[in-house]
């Protein structure tokens, strides 16, 4: 189909561009315009109000202490699945793509079930014991967890397959212990799919809503459990439309850097590995599910 | 003339595939379009095949101008390198593509695929998959597709490129023996200079995106238009100015006023024939081919010192006009 | 980007003692996150679920409101992964076979539904389709708004899994159906289609089993009017406000059934192609 003609491929350009335009780039553009459209003022008092930093606060630190955690295990658990062989290797592997098929408002009720004060199954004995995690900071980051997972992992994974074990034995024969190989041969082969895996992570982490919402019950206010997302829906059904959009504002223009570092790291990483060319176009964040074989 | 090929240039971007070519191709004939990498012969048949369009020039098909008419509508087989086989279809609904395509009935396609399949020596095979046959397979079948819609012409693509040495040559003869059945003109292209020679009774050279040469087998290796025809098909050495033929220089244990001399470096038995590498007075490296017999009778060894003479050289005019042959017999 | 096989590599080989503490360590570790971080929230879940008897359980998804939030939430999933299914592959052909300015800065636009939180989404959707619309189009509140805020959230899903797919496809192929006389649409029918259609399937299980979930871009576009635009989602989320949690986890449990159903069979379908793959 080299020989597409010209009109047809230019009717099937605009299909495209006009659906992309009207349900992602418009929508989004909106924002922009919506922010600032009665003046600079409103929007900026509404993102520096005590209620809007807190809200930022407690988005950063959630994002702060899940993404590093998940990148930790991220990196352990890619090791074991790729390079070890144990029954219910293939349970592991499935259960880590999960949190891709819940629904964010499950992943809350199940916080819930497991943590809430009363009715659940540990919440009362934390309770007891002076440790509140729902309508509170800590459920909040078991939520963000949650979610952004698999990301690490995922990421990690094909990287350990493609460069084998050949280096590390290698470091072995030079005398290096574990650790040392670890540290300077199989760490630096996959700092870009890590690399990219934290980024996607954060991007997820940054964005949960639902299962907060339901871990943190919506207590507004500078002492409260909002973080950003959430903050933006209290806004918007308190009509504060300003405040809303504002930081609606925040959250996509770090969704677009994200975006942006995401697009940078694929060309870097390409040439790094030699991998595609600069016209290989498709973008990394489709995750078919992974199955685990044995090499034939 | 079956295909007529006028004046073609083709760019891509700054790359000129293909400078001002014309060649003609002959009605039921097999041609080989011969040349290295780059040359623009590729290129040239999917000019002529509709895949790729010329910038300038014409694309005559039994003498219609087909330049500006769609691949599909041009009716030509085309076979590619590496098979380009329908992975998701059977041998037989590979084969029977065309057909169906044309809106041929079905009793009609079963008895045109089952002949072709005989043809090409797969009977048993229809059932299978694409990733079930082997290289040779895979490339018989893919003739058998391109066949199957009685083209006017037939265009393989460097077809035996992808296969084992062994494959190549059986595919080769076989080749040949299906265009003494089937009769229809045939171009191939090739990098492959001894396949060219075996396979095609008409090669058309091509280097730079030019025609070099267009002749018999025989003519372009014994009347080479230019240096680059000459080196190119058939093995050649340069003695100065002068280009000759390995197997066309005598090597004497004195000189006789014709003579360069030179010292062996190397003898190496290749069955029958022997190829002697010296090294020339001036440094060059230089090679003469000898028979079992003769080596045995000049008693040669490494290291010896002797004296090569060329029994005839030709010295190619630099204006490209042609070259001269000069043939010394032996003074006694 | 994660491939579609990943096959595991050799067993320890004895003497290369597995860092970080060892394999049976790390081994231990992982699996204890995982069980701790997801399996055990969920298997709260479950059990809640049926804490009160299958009774219980059979009463609180055929109450009639789960009933409708249940049906608006599978057909409305439905609908868009068959619109996705056509506009995923046309997206993705003209970013892969086309070529125009600005198509790299497309390409990556297809990603922001990925990164943007699903409240800002429902946001930029209200913005321009809800009543204070600059182009007049009033779609929030109605059955449409939930139809186009899942077809925001999931976009990304079939492009993204056809893409690699058909950069990869033979061109020639085509070519080689072209010289045999086929018209584009029927190449496009007979050859490339069936070449991509483990991509489109896998791509559209992905955004179905997104779609039942989906939360954050709803809830403030449809208004979530119960028996009209609430999706099973926001009933559960109701559920969990008015304190009926096993309520709330027996229709969760029904979700969870399907999409993470979908999701195993498409692990399953991945390596049932990767076992019988055609050259």
């Amino acid at each position: 189909m080299s020989a597409l003609s010209l009109r047809s491929r230019i009717g099937l350009r605009s299909v495209a561009l006009f659906y992309l335009a009207a349900l992602l780039i418009v929508p989004v553009g909106m924002i922009f315009y919506r922010t600032f459209e009665h003046g600079l003022s409103e929007p900026i008092d509404a993102v520096t109000s005590p209620e809007g930093l807190h809200a930022f606060w407690l988005t950063i630190v959630c994002v702060g202490i899940a993404v590093p955690l998940n990148t930790l295990f991220g990196v352990v658990t890619a090791l074991v699945l790729v390079r070890q062989n144990f029954r219910g290797k293939a349970l592991l592997n499935a259960a880590i793509d999960l949190p891709f098929a819940i629904s964010p408002v499950v992943i809350g009720l199940a916080l819930f079930l497991v943590y809430a004060p009363r009715n659940s199954w540990f919440g009362g004995w934390l309770a007891d014991n002076g440790v509140q995690i729902i309508f509170s900071l800590p459920g909040m980051i078991l939520a963000t967890i949650f979610v952004s997972l698999p990301f690490v992992v995922r990421e990690v994974m094909p990287v350990l397959q493609e460069i084998g074990t050949d280096q590390e034995e290698a470091a072995e024969t030079l005398g290096a212990t574990p650790w040392q190989t670890f540290w300077r041969v199989t760490l630096p082969a996959i700092r870009w799919g890590v690399t990219y895996g934290v980024v996607l992570a954060t991007a997820r982490a940054l964005g949960e809503f639902g299962a907060v919402s339901v871990v943190a019950g919506n207590v507004s206010g500078a002492g409260g459990t909002q973080t950003l997302p959430l903050y933006v829906k209290d806004q918007f059904e308190g009509f504060s439309l300003a405040g809303a959009y504002a930081a609606a504002l925040v959250l996509a223009v770090l969704a677009i850097a994200v975006l942006f570092s995401m697009n940078l790291l694929q060309r870097r990483s390409a040439r790094v590995t030699d991998d595609e060319e600069d016209h290989d176009l498709p973008g990394p964040a489709v995750f078919v599910p992974q199955p685990i074989e044995k090499e034939a | 003339m079956a295909i007529s090929v006028k004046n073609v240039t083709k760019r891509f971007g700054d790359f000129v595939a293909l400078d001002d070519v014309s060649i003609d191709v002959p009605d039921g004939g097999l041609t080989a379009l011969l040349g290295p990498s780059g040359s623009g012969k590729s290129t040239l048949l999917r000019v002529i095949a509709g895949l790729e369009q010329p910038d300038q020039g014409q694309v005559l098909i039994s003498g219609e101008d087909n330049t500006a008419t769609r691949v599909q509508d041009r009716n030509v087989g085309f076979v590619f390198q590496h098979y380009a086989a329908f992975k998701h279809m059977t041998v037989y609904d590979n084969i029977a593509f065309g057909l169906k395509i044309k809106g041929e009935g079905s009793g009609t396609i079963r008895e045109r695929v089952r002949k072709l399949i005989d043809l090409v020596h797969l009977t048993g095979f229809e059932k299978r998959y694409p990733n079930q046959l082997s290289g040779g397979q895979r490339q018989r079948m893919a003739l058998a597709r391109a066949l199957a819609v009685e083209p006017r012409v037939l265009l393989l693509d460097e077809p035996f490129g992808a296969l084992d040495a062994k494959v190549r040559e059986e595919l080769r003869t076989w080749l040949r023996r299906l265009h003494d059945e089937v009769h229809v003109t045939t171009i191939f292209v090739t990098h492959d200079q001894e396949e060219a020679m075996d396979v095609a009774e008409q090669i058309i050279v091509m280097n730079d995106g030019k025609v070099e040469q267009s002749g018999g087998p025989r003519d372009l290796y014994e009347d080479p238009a230019s240096e680059f025809v000459m080196s190119f098909v058939g093995p050649a050495h340069r003695l100065g100015e002068a280009w000759v033929r390995p197997h066309d220089v005598d090597i004497r244990h004195e000189p006789n006023g014709q003579t360069i001399e030179a010292m062996i470096q190397r003898i190496v038995h290749l069955g029958f024939e022997v190829r002697v590498e010296l090294t020339l007075t001036d440094g060059d490296q230089f090679s003469v081919q000898l028979t079992r017999d003769d080596v045995d009778e000049l008693e040669l060894k490494e290291g010896q010192i002797v004296f090569v003479r060329p029994r005839s050289t030709r010295v190619f005019a630099p204006d490209g006009n042609g070259s001269k042959v000069t043939t010394q017999p032996e003074v006694p | 980007m994660a491939s579609a096989d990943t096959a595991v590599a050799r067993p320890p080989r004895e003497g290369l003692r597995f860092p970080l503490g060892g394999a049976a360590l790390t081994r231990g570790a992982a699996t204890l996150w995982i069980s701790l971080i997801v399996l055990l929230p969920l298997a709260a879940v479950f059990s809640r679920a049926f804490d009160d008897g299958m009774g219980h359980f059979w009463e609180a998804i055929t109450d009639k409101e789960a009933v409708a939030a249940i049906k608006l939430t599978l057909i409305s999933s439905l609908i868009v992964v068959v619109i996705n299914a056509v506009m995923g592959t046309l997206i993705a052909w003209v970013l892969v076979r086309d070529d125009f300015r600005g198509k790299r800065i497309v390409n990556s636009i297809i990603d922001l539904p990925f990164a943007l939180p699903t409240i800002v989404a429902g946001l930029t959707l209200i913005a321009l389709y809800g009543p204070n619309s600059p182009i007049g189009v009033h779609a929030a509140y109605t059955r449409a708004a939930v139809v186009m805020a899942l077809l925001f959230v999931t976009l990304p899903f079939v492009v993204r899994s056809v893409q690699p797919v058909l950069l990869e496809v033979d061109r020639e192929m085509e070519e080689a159906a072209a010289s045999l006389g086929a018209p584009n649409h029927r190449i496009f029918r007979s050859i490339i289609l069936p070449n991509l259609g483990p991509a489109i399937i896998a791509g559209v299980a992905l955004a179905f089993a997104r779609a039942v979930g989906e939360f954050g871009s709803l809830v403030l576009l449809t208004g979530n009017i119960p028996f009209k635009t609430q999706a099973a989602s926001v009933y559960i989320f109701g559920r969990v406000q008015t304190n009926d949690l096993s309520g709330a986890a027996a229709v969760s449990v029904f979700l969870l059934a399907i999409s993470v159903g979908l999701l195993f069979a498409l692990n399953l379908f991945a390596r049932w192609r990767s076992r019988h793959e055609r050259a």
